[in-house]
C-alpha cells in the first residue's frame, strides 16, 4: 500500500474532467424536473449528442461546432419526447425509457461509418494569472473550455431559478394547475425546459466522444445518463448541490482507479457502489419528516397536465 | 397496443417460417454459410476488428464457395444463446463464437444442433461438434514486456487488465517476468477495469496510471482509448493490443501484439468443405503465425529492437518458452524449478502472480 503515489492535485484535476459529462447532463435534467417533467431519456440524448457532436466535429474539423451539433442533436431528440409527453400526454416514465432505447439504437446506426476515426483535438485553455495559483491553479484553471462552460452553466441555472422567469418555471413544476390558473403557459415553458435538458445532455455526451475518450465507439456513454438522473435526486433539485454530487460521482470513479494503481486493498465493488448508497441515504433523508419541505421534489413532477380541468 | 402485438407476432412467425423453409434449400446447394459472433463492434480497433479481419480473409480466400455472416456487440450471457441459435436457423453450418463469455451459450446451442459445427475462442469446453481455439498471447507479452522494461524511465509499467481470468494473468506474469529480466528495478502497476470495452473507463485507467508515474502502459482491453490518453500525456509508451493500432505510430504506440485469426479460420473452413472437420483444442502462438508482433517503431533504440526480435524468434522456433524456471509464485514458494517449463494445463488455470508483482488478484 502506497498512498504517496497519488497526487491529490492531479486527482482533483482529473475529477473536474471526469465529472463534466454527468454534470452537464444532470444540470439539464434538473431544469426539466424543476418544470415538473421527468425525462428518463438522458442516456439516449447523451449518446445521440455524442455521435452528432462527433460527426459534426469530424466534418467541420472544429470541436466547437461539434459541441453545437451535439447540443442540437440532443435537443432534437428531446423534441420527440416533448411532443409525446406534453401534447399527446403519454406516460413520462415509459416515454423516457423508450427514448433511451431509441437513442442508443439511433446513435449506433448513425455511428457505423465513424468507427475508428479520431476526433479533432481540443486544446486546454489555461486562464492567465489564475492558473499560476499554487494548488487551485492546476485543479481549477487548466482545463478545456467545456469544463468552464459546465461550471458557468451551474451558476447560470442557480441565478436563473431566482429570476422571475425561473420562479415561473418553478411554479409550473410545483403546481401546474395553479400556474395555469394564473395564466402561465405551462406547456410552452415545459417545452423549452425539455429542449434545454436535451441540449445539455447532448453536450455531456459529446464531452465523452470528443474530449475524454476521444473517439466514437458504440455505447460510449456506458450508463452516464443514469448516473446523471441519480445526481439530480442526490442534489434534491438544487444546482449547487448538483455540482457537489457530480464531483462525488465523478471523483469516486477516478479515485477507484487511482487506488488500484496505488495498490490500496479497497474492494473495487465497494467504491463503485458508494455514490448510489449515498443517494439512497439522501432519499431516506428527504422522505423523513424533518426538512422535508426544503428537500422535496417538485410537486407536479411526473404528472401529465390537462389544461381543460 | 393489442393490434400492434398481434402484427408483431405474425411478422415474427412469418420470418421464422421463412427461415425454416429456407434452411434445406441452402443446405443442399450454394455456398457454405459460416457465422461469426462478435463481442464488440467491428470498429473497436482491437479484438473484434481482428476477428473480422480473419472473416474478410476467409471471404477473399474462398470467394463464392463460402458465405459469411456476423453479428456485432452480442452481450456475453443469455442473449448470446439467442443470437447463436438465430444464426443456426439462418443456415450457418459453422459458427465461430469469439469471446470467452460465449462458452456456455455455445455449449447449449451445440447440444441442440448436432449437425452444425461450432468453434469457441479462448474457452475450454469441447463437444463432438464443438472445438475450441485460442492464441498464446503470453508469447507476445514476453516480447513487449522486454521492450517495456528497457523503455521505462520511471521503472513503473502499467497493465490495464480486463477481468481476472487465466488469459489475462498469463499476460501480466509474462510481461512482468521479461521486463524484470532486462530491468531488475521494474515494478508492475495493475488496474482491473472489469470490462473488455469501455473507452471512457480505459482512458481514465490510463490517466490514473500516468498520474502515478507509470510511463509504459500495456493494455488487455480492446479500445484505443488508452493510446489516446498516452498520446495526450506525452512521454508515455503503449503497445497495440489485439490489433496493430497503427494510427498511434510512432509514439505512443511503439509495437503491438496482433491477433492473426485468418489462417486458422481458412484452415478450419477448408476442413468442413473437405469433410475432415473434427473437434479439437487448438492453441497457436507466434510459431503458428497466430500471434504477430507489430512493427517496432524508431522510438525504440536499435539494440532493444534487436533484443526483442531475437526473443520473438527464439519463441517462434520453440527454443524458448516464456514460462521457464526458475520462477517463484508471489508468496515466494517455488513454481517452476530451474529449466522446468509450465504445462499448458497449468497455464490454462493460472490464478496467481509470480514473485515480484505487488497486489492481489481480485476473486
Amino acid at each position: 500500500m502506497d498512498l504517496s503515489g497519488i497526487s491529490p492535485i492531479l486527482l482533483l484535476a482529473s475529477l473536474m474532467v471526469a465529472s463534466t459529462p454527468i454534470l452537464l447532463a444532470a444540470l439539464g435534467e434538473l431544469v426539466v424536473e424543476r418544470a415538473g417533467i421527468l425525462n428518463l431519456g438522458v442516456e439516449g440524448m447523451m449518446i445521440t449528442g455524442a455521435i452528432t457532436g462527433f460527426a459534426t466535429a469530424v466534418a467541420t474539423g472544429s470541436p466547437v461546432l461539434g459541441f453545437l451539433g451535439a447540443a442540437a442533436g440532443g435537443a432534437a431528440l428531446s423534441v420527440l419526447f416533448a411532443v409525446l409527453v406534453l401534447w399527446l400526454k403519454s406516460n413520462q416514465v415509459a416515454t423516457g425509457l423508450a427514448l433511451t432505447l431509441f437513442g442508443l439504437g439511433l446513435a449506433s446506426l448513425v455511428g457505423q461509418s465513424y468507427n475508428g476515426i479520431r476526433a479533432p483535438e481540443m486544446a486546454d485553455i489555461t486562464i492567465p494569472v489564475l492558473s499560476e495559483l499554487p494548488v487551485l491553479g492546476p485543479i481549477l484553471f487548466q482545463h478545456d473550455w467545456v469544463v468552464y462552460l459546465g461550471l458557468a452553466l451551474v451558476a447560470a441555472v442557480w441565478w436563473f431559478l431566482r429570476t422571475q422567469a425561473g420562479l415561473t418555471l418553478r411554479a409550473v413544476g410545483e403546481n401546474h394547475e395553479a400556474a395555469h390558473a394564473l395564466g402561465y403557459k405551462v406547456l410552452r415553458l415545459r417545452f423549452f425546459a425539455i429542449l434545454f435538458g436535451g441540449a445539455c445532455a447532448g453536450l455531456g455526451g459529446a464531452y465523452l466522444s470528443l474530449v475524454r475518450v476521444p473517439q466514437w465507439t458504440e455505447g460510449v456513454t456506458a450508463g452516464a445518463g443514469w448516473i446523471a438522473l441519480a445526481i439530480v435526486v442526490f442534489a434534491s433539485w438544487r444546482p449547487l448541490r448538483l455540482l457537489l454530487g457530480a464531483w462525488l460521482f465523478g471523483g469516486i470513479s477516478v479515485l477507484q482507479l487511482n487506488l488500484q494503481a496505488a495498490n490500496v486493498p479497497v474492494p473495487v465493488e465497494v467504491l463503485s457502489m458508494a455514490p448510489y448508497v449515498i443517494t439512497i441515504l439522501v432519499l431516506v433523508l428527504i422522505s423523513s419528516g424533518r426538512g422535508r419541505a426544503a428537500l422535496a421534489a417538485p410537486g407536479s413532477l411526473g404528472q401529465p397536465f390537462h389544461a381543460s380541468r | 397496443m393489442k393490434l400492434n402485438r398481434r402484427t408483431l407476432l405474425a411478422s415474427g412467425a412469418t420470418a421464422a417460417t421463412l427461415a425454416t423453409l429456407g434452411l434445406p434449400v441452402r443446405a443442399q446447394e450454394g455456398p457454405l454459410k459460416v457465422g461469426f459472433i462478435y463481442v464488440g463492434p467491428i470498429g473497436d480497433g482491437g479484438w473484434t476488428y481482428q476477428h473480422d479481419q480473419g472473416r474478410l480473409a476467409v471471404e477473399e480466400h474462398f470467394g463464392d464457395a463460402v458465405e459469411t455472416i456476423y453479428q456485432e456487440s452480442v452481450p456475453e450471457g443469455a442473449d448470446a444463446e439467442r443470437a447463436i441459435t438465430q444464426m443456426v436457423l439462418s443456415g450457418a453450418k459453422l459458427i465461430f463464437t469469439t469471446s470467452f463469455g460465449y462458452m456456455d451459450p455455445t455449449v447449449n446451442v451445440a447440444t441442440q444442433f448436432p449437425d452444425v459445427r461450432f468453434e469457441h475462442a479462448t474457452g475450454y469446453k469441447t463437444a463432438p461438434n464443438l472445438a475450441v481455439y485460442d492464441a498464446r498471447f503470453y508469447e507476445g507479452r514476453a516480447v513487449i514486456g522486454t521492450i517495456a522494461g528497457r523503455m521505462t524511465k520511471t521503472n513503473k509499467i502499467g497493465y490495464i487488465g480486463s477481468f481476472p481470468i487465466p488469459e489475462v494473468i498469463q499476460g501480466i506474469n509474462s510481461s512482468f517476468i521479461h521486463a524484470r529480466k532486462v530491468n531488475p528495478d521494474v515494478e508492475m502497476v495493475v488496474i482491473w477495469a472489469y470490462t473488455w470495452f469501455d473507452p471512457a473507463k480505459e482512458a481514465d485507467a490510463a490517466k490514473a496510471m500516468i498520474e502515478q508515474g507509470v510511463d509504459v502502459i500495456l493494455q488487455h482491453t480492446d479500445s484505443t482509448a488508452p493510446q489516446a490518453a498516452a498520446q495526450e500525456a506525452g512521454n508515455v509508451f503503449t503497445f497495440g493490443q489485439a490489433s496493430d493500432m497503427e494510427a498511434f505510430k510512432p509514439t505512443p504506440r511503439i509495437s503491438s501484439i496482433i491477433d492473426n485469426w485468418g489462417p486458422y479460420y481458412i484452415q478450419r473452413i477448408q476442413a468442413v468443405l473437405d469433410g475432415t472437420w473434427e473437434s479439437q483444442s487448438f492453441w497457436g502462438g507466434i510459431a503458428e503465425g497466430e500471434v504477430l508482433i507489430g512493427e517496432i517503431t524508431e522510438a525504440v533504440p536499435a539494440e532493444v529492437k534487436a533484443e526483442a526480435e531475437a526473443l520473438r524468434d527464439q519463441i517462434a522456433s520453440k527454443a524458448y518458452h516464456p514460462f521457464t524456471g526458475p520462477l517463484n509464485k508471489q508468496d515466494g514458494s517455488v513454481w517452476l524449478a530451474e529449466g522446468q517449463v509450465a504445462t499448458d494445463e497449468e497455464l490454462r488455470g493460472l490464478n496467481f502472480y509470480v514473485e515480484g508483482i505487488a497486489g492481489e488478484i481480485p476473486s
